[in-house]
This record gives structure tokens, sequence and C-alpha cells, in this order.
């Protein structure tokens, strides 16, 4: 009976293209972090990447606003996860500047994470409302500059974050399955938001703004709301980044470098859409680790095959380049993962909501 | 007097701001692109100048030029035609993987710590007019600003090719369509722009004497703001905002109390982020530029 209601058939097509991601993360993950302590170690950093752009994608895959402020986000939340998760005795010697409130207290890690990620949250609904007024070119623009005050902020604020010294005694907690957990349920948001009314509105506004205004859609509103969530996830990428390191440093533009990162995984692997994020961040990752490889030199074949230190960025750079030039859509094209015939029925409606409308 | 030594010292530090403001801002006229990789052209002009330290000053300046002016010809036909009908978004990503790619070339070459060099000594000392002590490299600042945004405007507004130009940044098809050549016009404009790198270079390098391969970045982000402040494409809006972010740096340098100075840039970027929501199109809107909504 196609043609019937079938709930549960409805939402298995609907959560299919996310489900497909997840089990490819999970078996991924499975294998690599068994391989040897080094590979989970990097199979983390690049769940806990995915995060941060899904994080972004976000906000950006969905208003077409490229935004180069989300650093701001991951150096807010990982900075107030530090301050409520390092344990007292050491918090009165690191930190002697911060007020007795904070100091006094240690919380779980988990309570580290909401207190992170809402903060971040706040944040970005303080810095969005003035932001979301502008587009195209002046609003990534006016993204930087909040990142740069941000930035600078925490650079000098040295009796809170300890500036570019570095800021230990953080709880290492975060392991592939918890970097895992994040990024699937990031994805799940970013996938249930894009397909939320709210989410469906504002990719309409994005490709045609004036027709989007004509037909009475509220974009500031929903810019902002786009903006808020984006800044809560990227948050909680920002907070397992430091729990991963177990420090936290502003030198050496590590969020700057890390932004830029960010930013050309999403957009090598395609602005528009969630798989373009999966796609993106698991190539760049992939490469980077590649070079990286070769920077310390491979074994072929009984060669020994080296490159000179510091050209993993710069062939890095150049594949970003090469992909920009070939496939300017990004890898994956700005297209979804197909929900399979079966789970499609025949309703007209159920078809069309699973694709990407507008490619 | 103090005021007076303000105003020098604002308009030459907001000189070689608009210098790299109107770079950018001319390409961005044209083309349509966010040319993150300008900071490159830059600092790849200030290592030519290391190399070439030993030589008599014009024949050092003359290596940066040829080779910064051959370099922003060669980004401009290895990727930016590449990308050429690619949407705005995607055009400033190019361009800031292309800047990170230079950058870590240049760590590859020279190593990423600071190289100094002493070239052209004798213009940073102080000359005294009525009564100021003026750095002769700020009144370069301040000439170079004036003569080359004077001789930029007289070319677009009168040669053949800056009528081209401003052809090409109005209407791209139309201007192919009645015979232009737009290739040709967007590699001049690359090479104009690429001789304002060269300027801000020399009055950087002679000023501080000291580099990094990641030196541009800044002067990069502060060409951008006072692009968009003074309301991109509008080249004399990029020399306004390029005065601007100068002046607002200089005046928050003294007025600033001690303990916020590690602040300051955090107060700049704030001003900028008023100034958009005040004037999101700029303070000299140019129509053509900005998205019609």
């Amino acid at each position: 009976m196609p043609d019937q209601q079938n709930p549960l058939r409805d939402m298995a097509a609907w959560l299919w293209p996310w489900a497909v991601w997840a089990v490819l993360l999970l078996v991924l993950t499975l294998i690599f972090s068994q391989i040897s302590p080094a590979m989970a170690r990097i199979t983390t950093d690049t769940l806990i990447r995915l995060v941060i752009v899904t994080g972004l994608y976000i906000f950006v895959g969905n208003s077409g606003i490229l935004s180069f402020g989300h650093g701001a986000f991951l150096i807010v939340a990982a900075y107030a996860s530090a301050w409520v998760t390092i344990p007292v005795a050491m918090k009165g010697v690191i930190l002697p500047g911060l007020p007795e409130m904070l100091r006094g207290i240690q919380i779980s890690p988990l309570g580290g994470l909401v207190a992170g990620v809402v903060l971040a949250a706040v944040l970005g609904l303080l810095a969005g409302i003035p932001l979301m007024r502008l587009s195209g070119i002046a609003a990534s623009i006016a993204t930087f500059a909040f990142f740069i005050v941000i930035s600078v902020i925490y650079n000098n604020w040295t009796d809170w974050t300890k500036g570019t010294a570095s800021l230990v005694g953080l709880p290492t907690w975060v392991g592939p399955w918890a970097a895992l957990a994040a990024a699937l349920t990031a994805l799940l948001i970013a996938w249930a938001f894009q397909n939320s009314r709210a989410g469906l509105l504002l990719r309409a506004s994005r490709e045609d703004l004036v027709a989007a205004h004509g037909a009475g859609i509220r974009v500031m509103r929903l810019r902002l709301l786009a903006f808020v969530l984006s800044a809560a996830v990227a948050g909680a990428g920002g907070v397992l980044l430091g729990h991963n390191n177990g420090a936290l440093t502003t030198a050496n533009n590590v969020y700057l470098n890390l932004s830029f990162i960010v930013i050309a995984m999403l957009v090598v692997g395609g602005i528009r859409s969630m798989s373009g994020v999966v796609v993106g961040t698991l190539v760049l990752s992939v490469l980077a680790e590649i070079f990286r490889r070769f920077e310390t030199g491979v074994d072929i074949g009984g060669v020994m095959l080296q490159i000179p230190g510091g050209t993993r960025e710069v062939l890095l750079g150049l594949c970003m380049l090469l992909a920009l030039i070939l496939r300017p859509d990004g890898l994956s094209r700005g297209r979804e993962i197909r929900v399979p015939g079966i789970l499609r029925g025949t309703r007209p409606g159920a078809k069309t909501k699973k694709e990407e409308a507008l490619p | 007097m103090t005021l007076l030594q303000m105003l020098i010292d604002a308009a030459s530090v907001g000189g070689l701001y608009a210098l790299t403001a109107i770079g950018i801002g001319l390409i961005f006229g044209v083309i349509g692109l966010v040319n993150f990789a300008y900071g490159e052209y830059i600092m790849v002009g200030a290592y030519v100048l290391l190399l070439s330290a030993g030589l008599y000053w014009p024949f050092a300046i003359g290596a940066v030029l040829v080779f910064v002016v051959l370099f922003a010809l060669a980004s401009d036909f290895l990727v930016f035609r590449q990308v050429r009908r690619a949407p705005p978004e995607t055009l400033m990503i190019v361009s800031f993987g292309l800047s990170f790619m230079i950058q870590h070339i240049w760590v590859v070459m020279f190593g990423s710590l600071t190289k100094t060099v002493n070239f052209l000594p004798a213009i940073n000392r102080s000359v005294e007019i009525a009564g100021l002590r003026i750095a002769g490299v700020s009144l370069l600042q301040i000439a170079a600003t004036v003569v080359l945004t004077t001789v930029l405007a007289l070319f677009i507004k009168y040669t053949r090719i800056g009528y081209q130009m401003r052809a090409v940044s109005e209407n791209p098809r139309m201007a192919r369509l009645v015979g232009v050549n737009s290739n040709w016009v967007i590699a001049v404009a690359f090479a104009i722009s690429a001789v304002l790198a060269v300027t801000v270079t020399v009055l950087f390098v002679a000023q501080t004497g000291s580099m990094t391969p990641f030196f541009g970045v800044s002067l990069t982000m502060i060409g951008f703001v006072a692009t968009v402040i003074g309301g991109m494409g509008s080249l004399p809006g990029c020399a306004l905002g390029g005065f601007l972010v100068g002046a607002v740096t200089t005046i928050l340098q003294m007025v600033l109390p001690p303990h916020l100075q590690p602040f300051r840039e955090a107060f700049v970027f704030t001003s900028v982020i008023l100034m958009l929501l005040v004037r999101p199109q700029g303070l000299i809107a140019v129509r053509s530029a900005w998205e019609r909504v």
C-alpha cells in the first residue's frame, strides 16, 4: 500500500542521508581508533573538526553568508568550560585572578560542555542581533571584525585566560567515542534544521533575497536563529578541542588558522549540503595526515621519500585551490545522499522533501 | 602643537592603510574579487628587498617592482582567471587559499622567523618643520599617498584603459560585446594594485626593517576593513576608509589608558562593526558594486 501514510517509513526516509554518514563515520571510527593510539588521536581530532565545520555550516550553508567569525565561539566556549572544570586545587595556582565564585567551583565535564555551549549561544545572540542586519561582503567583514575583537580580548585578558601562555589542567575526557557522539549529534542538528520550516525559508532567502523578502520571509530573524544555533554547535566543538588537548592558548593565531582550515573544509566539500561538510572534513583531514607522514619520511619500496618541513601547508593550499578551480561548487556539488526508492514511497510530497530542492 | 603632531601621525599611518585599501578596492571594483592574497604581494616584495639590499636603492626598488608586478600577473593568470565566473564567496576563498599557500611557500624558503634588513635608514631621520619633529618616512607616506591616489584617479578617468576598466566593472559581458579585452584590462588592474603594494612594501620595510612570511595578513585585514568602511569599489572611499582607520588607531594610541592599550585593536574593530551598522554600504556607496536589496 504505497500511498498510505507510514510514519515509520517517512521517518526512516527523513533520517536516511544522516544515517548513511553516521554509519560510515561509526565504521571509520571503529577501525581507526583500534589501529594505534596515535591513529585514535587523529580520529578524535578529525571528528572534533567535523563538529566545528558542521557548526559553521548551519549558518553559512543555510544563509549563504560567509562567516569568518566562528573562531570567536570556539574561544569563548573553550575558556568557559576551562573556568568551571579545572580542578579547584589547580585553579588557585594557575588562575589566581579568577573571581572567587568561579575559583571555588568544579563541575562535571558535561557541565563544562553545557556552560561553553550556552555562553557561545548567548554571545551568538548578542553579536548576531547587530551583525545579521548586514548582507554580503559587509556581513563577512563584520563577522571577521567580531572575531578580532573577541580574540584580542582573550589574548590580553591574562587574569582570566593567561593570554598567550598556556592554560593547563583541563580534564582530558574527550576520546574518539565522545567526539563521534558529538559529531553525530551536530550533524543531526544541522540536518534537522535545514529540513525544518525555518531552515527551508532561510535557504530560499539564500537563493533570492529580494523574492524572499517579497514573500514575507523574516530573513533577519531566521538568520539570527541559524547564527545562534551555529554558534552553539561550534562552541561545543571548542569545548571538545580544549578537553582533547588538556590545554588552551591564544598564541600564534591558533584560532585564526583553525578558522581558516575549517572554512577551507566547508568550501572544498561544498557549502550547500551536509554531505559537503562530511566530505570536505574527511578529505582535507586525510590529505593533511598523508602530507604530515611525508614530512617525517615515508618508506616506499625501499626508497625513503621525504618532503621538506612546512611543505604540508603548501600542498594543502594547492589541493584546496585545485578543488575550487575544478569544482567551484565543492566536491559534493551541494547534493545530499539520495533516499532509496523503497523508503521514498510514491507520495509526491515525500520525494521532493528529501532532495536538495535548490542545487 | 601636539594636536598637529597627532594629525601628521594619523595621516602617515592612514596613508599606508589607504594605499593598501586602494590596491584591494581596485581589484574588487573591477572583478568583484576580495583579494586576500594582496597582503602577499606586499610580503613577497619585502623579501625581494631583503635579497637585493646590497644594491643601490633605486635598483633594489626596481627589482621589487618587476618581481611583484610579475607575481601579481601570475596570480591572476594561473589562479583567478580560472575561476572568473565563480560566485564572489568562492573567489574570496580562492584568494584566501592562495594567500595561505604563498605564505607557506615563503616559510619553506626563508623560515618563519623574523628577518631584518636595513633599507634606506636615511629616510627614518626626523626633520624639523615649524617646531615639529617629523620622521622623514611619515612625510614620504603622506606624499606617496597623495601622488599615487591622484595619478590613479586621473588614469582611470582619462585614459583609454581606465575607461575600459570602468566599463568592465560596470558590466563585464556588455564590455566584452563592445570589444573590450577584459582579460587585458583585468591584468592592468592587477599590475596597478601590485605597484601600490610595492609602495607599501618599501615604506613599511624602510620604517620597521623587519619581516616575516605572515606580516602581510594584518595589513590586508586593515586594508579590507578600510575598503568596506569606505564603500567597496569606490576608490576615494577606500582612501577615506584607510585614513579613517589610521586616524582611529592613532587617536586610540594617545587617549587610551595604559592598561587598556593591549585592547586597542578590539576598539578599532568594534568601531568598524558600529560603522557598518550605520552605513552598511560604506561611506561612499557604489551602486554597481552593491547587492540590490
